[in-house]
């Protein structure tokens, strides 16, 4: 027996997820909180990959969905580098008292 | 079935919960803690699709792999509370209320007018989710990029290795 909730359902949630992320990310000051928003955001994304990849039969969705959390990866590694860098220069990691390359 | 709908109302409750508790926390660590509560209940939402193979990446990359790296690093800044700040920059946070708005909006215009013609899960949705299906795509026709991946996480490993070691001033 297939489920029956329907496609928008699971489009609206990643909406709402992404909305939410987008949020997080532009009025957070905090790196790590930042970078967290940024996962919801690409996370939101591979719902809705994966949604429609399972509506449509298809299984290309998923592969994108497999790169997004390789490249996702890789992103978490160097942001997280970052942070760790930006913190041992400039004993701080909101963002907002960040201004090496403000002109 | 009535039972899908009340699974993925559950699941999808609290997956929208566990995201605000993340943006909204002062204490890194919960918000961190409510990230992966928010990635197994998308791992769930991905079980309702049938796609058992992404669940199971779900959980080991996101919940696994990529928090216990966030929470070291919380950890290993002895990142605590958030101290309340006044709101200097006024236009950002209006401009990202805007932002949002805007969004939302499009989103809802986009939903409502175009209604998916996909009524139910395609019945080849299982086939397609397992390990299976998703390594033949992966080992045929999708090589390249599969191998790229691989010098990719390479250049990341180097990357953060270096990053993290030097000083600037040095």
């Amino acid at each position: 027996m297939l489920p029956i909730v329907p496609l928008g359902y699971y489009l609206g949630l990643s909406a709402i997820i992404f909305i939410i992320g987008s949020i997080g990310v532009m009025t957070r000051r905090s790196a790590i909180i930042i970078f967290m928003s940024i996962e919801l955001m690409l996370n939101s994304v591979n719902l809705a990959f994966v949604s429609f990849s399972s509506f449509l039969g298809d299984t290309t969705g998923q592969i994108f969905v497999f790169f997004i959390m390789s490249v996702a990866a890789a992103e978490s590694a160097v942001g997280l580098a970052i942070i760790i860098a930006l913190f041992r220069n400039k004993q701080t990691i909101y963002v907002d008292e960040v201004n090496l390359m403000r002109w | 079935m009535i039972i899908d709908f009340i699974i993925f109302g559950i699941l999808g409750t609290l997956a929208i919960a566990s995201a605000l508790v993340t943006i909204s926390t002062r204490h890194p660590i919960v918000s961190a803690m409510s990230l992966v509560l928010h990635f197994f209940m998308l791992a769930g939402i991905y079980l309702t699709l049938q796609a058992q193979f992404i669940a199971v990446l779900q959980i080991l990359v996101y919940a696994g792999a990529i928090m216990v790296l966030v929470i070291f690093v919380i950890m290993l800044l002895n990142l605590s509370k958030e101290e309340h700040h006044t709101i200097k920059v006024i236009p950002v946070k209006a401009m990202a209320i805007l932002f949002s708005i805007g969004f939302a909006l499009e989103l809802v215009t986009i939903f409502l007018t175009n209604k998916p013609t996909q009524n139910s899960l395609s019945p080849n949705a299982l086939q397609n989710g397992t390990a299976e299906a998703i390594s033949k795509a992966f080992f045929t026709s999708y090589l390249v990029p599969f191998e790229a991946i691989g010098l990719l996480l390479l250049a990341a490993i180097i990357g953060a290795v270096i990053l993290a070691k030097r000083r600037i001033n040095q």
